[in-house]
This record gives C-alpha cells, sequence and structure tokens, in this order.
C-alpha cells in the first residue's frame, strides 16, 4: 500500500502546439489537502483535468493508487471533481443531482437512497433534498456540488476553484467548513485557487506554479517564510526585495552590501563572495523608527513617509528609501511601540531584524 | 435623464400605434367579419351570425384540418429529425467553420421563399435537375415523378422551415454549459445516458420552440402545396386563401382564420406553461 494516493511523473502537455505543463512531477500523500496554487494560465486548471482524466497527458505517466491510469475515464479513476461554478444539472432537485452518479453505476435503488440521504446530512442539506439548485444559495450549491461528488466515495476530491463565485465573506466560512469536512471525510483534496490566502490558510501543502512549472511544494508556511525563488516570493504576499551584493561568506552567516550598509543574513544556500543576490523582507518584518528612537543607525536604511494607511490592528507604511526604491512597512500597536503616529514627509529609519530576511540568488 | 426617458417613450409609442394598427386593428376586423354575412357586391354584410362557424363542422372542412395536422406534424417531426443533430454539431464547434455554417444557414432568407420555391421545381420537374442527372448516370430509364406529389410538398416544407427548426437549437444548445456534459461524464454517465438525462432535458425549450415555429407554418403557406402539389393536396392556409380570393367567401375564410389564430394561441399558451425560466421563453 502506497502512501502516494496520486503521482505524477515527467507530465507535459501540449494543446495546439502550446505547451501547457513543463515535465511536472508530483505526489500527492493520501489524506491530505493540497492546494496548486498561481495565476490564472499557469496550467493549474490542467493539471487538474489530467487527473481527472478529461485530458491525457502528452508526454508522463499519472499514477492514481498505484495504478497507471493511460486512457481510463474519468469516472473509472476514483476521482471526481467540483467543477468551477459548481456544474449543478439545473433541472433536477438536489436529491436527483446526488444520486446521479450512483444511478450511472445502476446501484440498487435501496442503497442510492441510503447513501444520498447519509451524505446529504454530512454537508447539513437533508431538509433541501426536494429543492432545484436555483433555490439555493451559493454556498448551499457549493456544498451539493460535493455532495454529489463524495457520495461515489472517491479517493480523491478535485475542486476546481470552488469558491471563486462566492462573496468575500461567504468564501472565508466556506474556507473553514471545507477543511473541516475534508478531516471529517478523510478524502485526499487537491483544490485549485489563484487566490493565496485562501491557500496558505487550507492547504497542509502548497503547490505554488507559474507558467506551466511547479516553483516550490510546501507547506503554507515553508512557501511564506522560505521561498525558494523570487517568483514565489512576488506571488505570496507581499515583499519588499533589495538588491544587493555578497562581501563575505562566514559558516552560514554571509555578509552582504545594500545600499552601501553592511548586513549580516543567515542562508542555507551556497554564496560567493562578490555574486549578486535578493534580499527579501516582508513588510511585517520591517520596522520603521522615527529620528528621536534610535542612536545607532549603522545597518539602517533612511528614508522618508511618502504614505500612511491605517488598518485597525495595523499601520501601513510606504517608505521612500534614499536611493529611491519604496518599501512596504507593516507596523502592529503593541506594548514596545506605542508611537504610531507617523507624518508624511518625516523622515525615518528602516531596518529589520537580521535572521528574518530570505537571501535569493540574484534573478533578472 | 428626460430627454432618455422621452426617446423611450417616443420609441415605444411608435412600436404600440404599430402594432394597434397592423396587428390588432387586422385582427378586429377578421374577427368581426367571421360572424358577418356573404354579399356578392360588398364582400361582407349584415346580419350578425354563426353560421360560418357551424359550416366549419362540415366533413369537408374537417378533413382539411386533420390533414393539416398530419402534413405539418410529418414535417416537423422531419425538421427536428434533421435539424437537431445539426444544430448539436454546429453549437459544438470552436472554429471558423462555425460562423461560415450558420451563414449557410441564414443566406436562403435573403431571397424570397416564393422564387426559391419556383426554384425547387426546375429541380423536382420531369426534366428537372435530379431527373436528368439520375437519367444520364442511366440510373433510370424514365424521369421519376417527383413534382406534384405529397413528397415534393413535403420537400418543399422542410427545405423552408427547417432554419426555424435550426436557430432557436442552435441558441439554446450554446447556452448549455459544457461543464454540465462534463460533470455527467464524471459522474459516469456514458455518451446515451448523458444525452437522454442532461443535453435532451435541458434543450427541450429549444425543440419546442423549434417544432412551434415549423408547426404553425407548416399549416399556412399556401403557395408550397399550390406550387409543389399542383394544387392537388389543400392544407388550411391554401383554405383560406380560397375563400377569400377564389370563393369570395370572406366569412367564411375569417372564421377558418380565427379558428386557426385560437388554434395556434392554445399552443403557445402550452408553450409557456411548460417553460417556467424566462431564458426558454426568450427562445421563442
Amino acid at each position: 500500500m502506497t502512501t502516494n494516493v496520486i503521482e505524477l511523473r515527467d507530465v507535459s502537455k501540449t494543446i495546439h502546439d502550446h505547451q501547457i505543463l513543463f515535465d511536472i512531477n508530483l505526489e500527492v500523500r493520501n489524506g491530505e489537502f493540497l492546494t496548486l496554487l498561481g495565476p490564472s494560465g499557469c496550467g493549474k486548471t490542467t493539471l487538474l483535468r489530467l487527473i481527472s482524466g478529461f485530458e491525457e497527458p502528452t508526454v508522463g505517466k499519472i499514477f492514481i493508487n498505484g495504478k497507471d491510469v493511460d486512457g481510463l475515464p474519468p469516472h473509472l479513476r476514483h476521482v471526481h471533481t467540483v467543477f468551477q461554478s459548481y456544474a449543478l444539472f439545473p433541472h433536477m432537485t438536489v436529491y436527483e443531482n446526488v444520486a446521479f452518479g450512483l444511478r450511472c453505476q445502476k446501484l440498487p435503488a435501496q442503497e442510492i437512497e441510503a447513501r444520498v440521504t447519509e451524505v446529504l446530512k454530512i454537508v447539513k442539506l437533508e431538509k433541501y433534498a426536494k429543492r432545484k439548485p436555483e433555490q439555493l444559495s451559493g454556498g448551499q450549491q457549493q456544498r451539493v456540488a460535493i455532495a454529489r461528488a463524495i457520495v461515489n466515495r472517491p479517493l480523491v476530491l478535485l475542486l476546481d476553484e470552488p469558491l471563486s463565485s462566492l462573496d468575500y465573506r461567504l468564501r472565508k466560512t466556506m474556507q473553514i467548513e471545507l477543511k473541516q469536512l475534508q478531516r471529517k471525510l478523510g478524502i485526499t483534496f487537491i483544490f485549485v485557487t489563484h487566490d493565496q490566502e485562501e491557500a496558505l490558510s487550507m492547504s497542509d501543502r502548497v503547490v505554488v506554479m507559474h507558467e506551466g512549472n511547479i516553483e516550490q511544494i510546501g507547506t503554507p508556511r515553508q512557501v511564506y517564510e522560505k521561498p525558494e525563488n523570487l517568483t514565489v516570493a512576488q506571488f505570496i504576499g507581499e515583499a519588499n526585495i533589495f538588491e544587493s551584493e555578497v562581501i563575505a561568506v562566514n559558516d552560514g552567516k554571509i555578509i552582504v552590501r545594500i545600499q552601501g550598509k553592511e548586513r549580516i543574513v543567515k542562508s542555507s544556500l551556497n554564496f560567493t563572495v562578490g555574486q549578486k543576490a535578493h534580499v527579501l523582507v516582508r513588510p511585517e518584518d520591517l520596522r520603521v523608527w522615527d529620528h528621536s528612537e534610535v542612536d545607532d543607525t549603522n545597518d539602517m536604511f533612511p528614508g522618508q513617509v511618502e504614505e500612511v494607511i491605517y488598518k485597525g490592528t495595523t499601520v501601513d507604511l510606504m517608505v521612500r528609501l534614499s536611493n529611491n526604491q519604496l518599501v512596504a512597512a507593516t507596523e502592529f500597536f503593541d506594548e514596545d511601540d506605542d508611537r504610531l503616529e507617523y507624518a508624511i514627509g518625516e523622515q525615518v529609519w528602516a531596518t529589520w531584524l537580521s535572521g528574518w530576511e530570505v537571501i535569493l540568488p540574484y534573478e533578472t | 435623464m428626460k430627454h432618455d426617458s422621452l426617446f423611450k417613450q417616443f420609441s415605444l409609442s411608435i412600436i404600440w400605434v404599430w402594432l394597434l394598427i397592423f396587428a390588432l386593428l387586422p385582427f378586429g376586423l377578421v374577427t368581426i367579419a367571421s360572424f358577418l354575412s356573404r354579399n356578392d357586391s360588398h364582400l361582407i354584410t349584415l346580419p350578425f351570425t354563426f353560421i360560418n362557424y357551424f359550416q366549419l363542422g362540415n366533413s369537408i372542412y374537417i378533413k382539411i384540418f386533420k390533414e393539416s395536422f398530419y402534413i405539418a406534424g410529418i414535417c416537423t417531426a422531419i425538421c427536428l429529425l434533421l435539424g437537431y443533430p445539426f444544430a448539436y454539431l454546429i453549437a459544438r464547434m470552436r472554429n471558423r467553420f462555425k460562423s461560415l455554417l450558420i451563414l449557410l444557414i441564414i443566406i436562403p432568407f435573403w431571397t424570397s421563399s416564393l422564387i426559391r420555391c419556383y426554384s425547387m421545381i426546375t429541380i423536382l420537374k420531369p426534366r428537372g435537375v435530379i431527373n436528368s442527372i439520375l437519367l444520364w448516370l442511366g440510373i433510370i430509364d424514365k424521369p421519376l415523378p417527383l413534382l406534384f406529389t405529397d413528397t415534393s410538398v413535403m420537400i418543399g416544407l422542410v427545405y423552408n422551415l427547417l432554419p426555424f427548426m435550426i436557430l432557436p437549437l442552435l441558441t439554446n444548445i450554446e447556452q448549455l454549459d459544457h461543464r454540465l456534459i462534463d460533470a455527467a461524464r464524471d459522474l459516469g454517465a456514458n455518451r446515451f445516458t448523458t444525452f437522454r438525462k442532461i443535453i435532451l432535458p435541458l434543450t427541450l425549450p429549444g425543440i419546442l420552440s423549434g417544432c412551434i415555429l415549423v408547426f404553425l407554418p407548416a399549416m399556412t403557406i399556401f403557395y408550397i402545396p399550390d406550387l409543389l402539389g399542383g394544387s392537388k393536396s389543400i392544407l388550411l392556409g391554401n383554405l383560406i386563401q380560397n375563400q377569400f380570393l377564389i370563393a369570395e367567401n370572406w366569412p367564411l375564410g375569417s372564421a377558418v382564420s380565427i379558428v386557426f389564430t385560437l388554434l395556434l394561441a392554445i399552443l403557445l399558451l402550452i408553450y409557456w406553461r411548460s417553460t417556467r425560466s424566462n431564458q426558454a421563453r426568450d427562445l421563442l
């Protein structure tokens, strides 16, 4: 028994002479909540359609539960899809929608009824069994779509941007509901989204995709805190990127020069002296001090406050550094720093705690 | 905006006036005429009477009604069988041939249907296109009797009315969300099940409106039975035309028209009742 429910080996897909996916290798673990995250057009939906069986890979192999599924139609893959905007059958009731898959399998009527009722109970829709999809709210339709898929007891549930048509509040509620449902059912979920916040808050692991390639696979924390390249860093969350040059390497500690200032950074990657590099600092890690608050400004960067955005729990600052680079800083209200009243045009020092940055090799 | 609403009211009133003068008024006149008596010099005259409607109970007229229903029904069935697969294929096309094919359906509308009817004669007549080719190929010895038969009337009707079946179906099938078909496949439905349980029910509004658009004119296009049937077959449309232009019995012709209009209204009402969504209603 393998612990990987799905494996993709060297999968490429070309549609009309246009390559959509490049050498994708991916292992999906049994029972996990995996998210395919990327901007639209990055190939994430195509990847989903390859797994579901609506498309066949041009090159490469896909294994589901250890079995090569080459040429196997969608319904024989033990994988079911929750489509974008749900694709519920509008002329059927909720009950008929959910029973559709079981009726296609020609199961005995008694079993169909038992299973449909059970699943409707799980998604809390037993009272709505006789309604038509159009009489349901967006969230309820979403649950019907999930019920219709899980009633067939799939190994893996594929969800193609299922929350994108819901409004912000409902989306938040459905995120929690989906996550709870996944835990309760123990089914592997592969979830496609372009919303990084959604990906980070729901997933066990995130697959960051960009232009048909997988850029990074990791836990939400890994992809946010330890992005492997600039693409990932820029796509997930905000990042201030400083251009720098390595001037000394000493046992995991790297000394870099940024805008004439020397700073010590930490990295497990190997850098050589003289190499150019990007130093990334998240806005929440960037500290801004006014002139009266600091004495030693050796490793700080002078700048001028250009914009102050009050957000309730935080204050967001836009600071123009002396080399004309604009950086974003998010300041939290806490007891250490009670003075958050910045004025536009105020001269400040920007800095961060050593080790909270990420250093990446230079990319153009 | 005041200017806008003024313009809107103006445009709407034009449409209303148009409908009043050219649709409601004539219909009112025909209704009145159907209750009047026949007069040789003035066409219609008092007193009011129901005699025209009683005359329709005559077995000859009943037979014409039945015959019209039968022929229109067959014509509708043929149009549906030919039109549905055609509309489905076009609707599912994704390339440039799609607009070309739609254009080909619409082009015949640019020529008067009467003229196209005459051209059908040149194709079907004993020394016409079809017979000449078959003779030349040596498949037949003498020309086939194609013209002035029930078959030629049916060919003419189907040829003229097929676009009215295809176009609403095309609109309906294009609106069909392809993900529903994907979803059905995903849930294990084969092609036949997908068609029977998903595609057919969802294109039913298109089928119904196509059938109405074919069935009703099929009973009334009088010149097709006239030209292609050699006046042998008489349909409802011919009956009305004959009463007005040949027998000069306007009251009876009016009565037939009214009965036919009521029939039409009942059919539309059934359609209206059977389609609940506005989207389906818009197809007609």
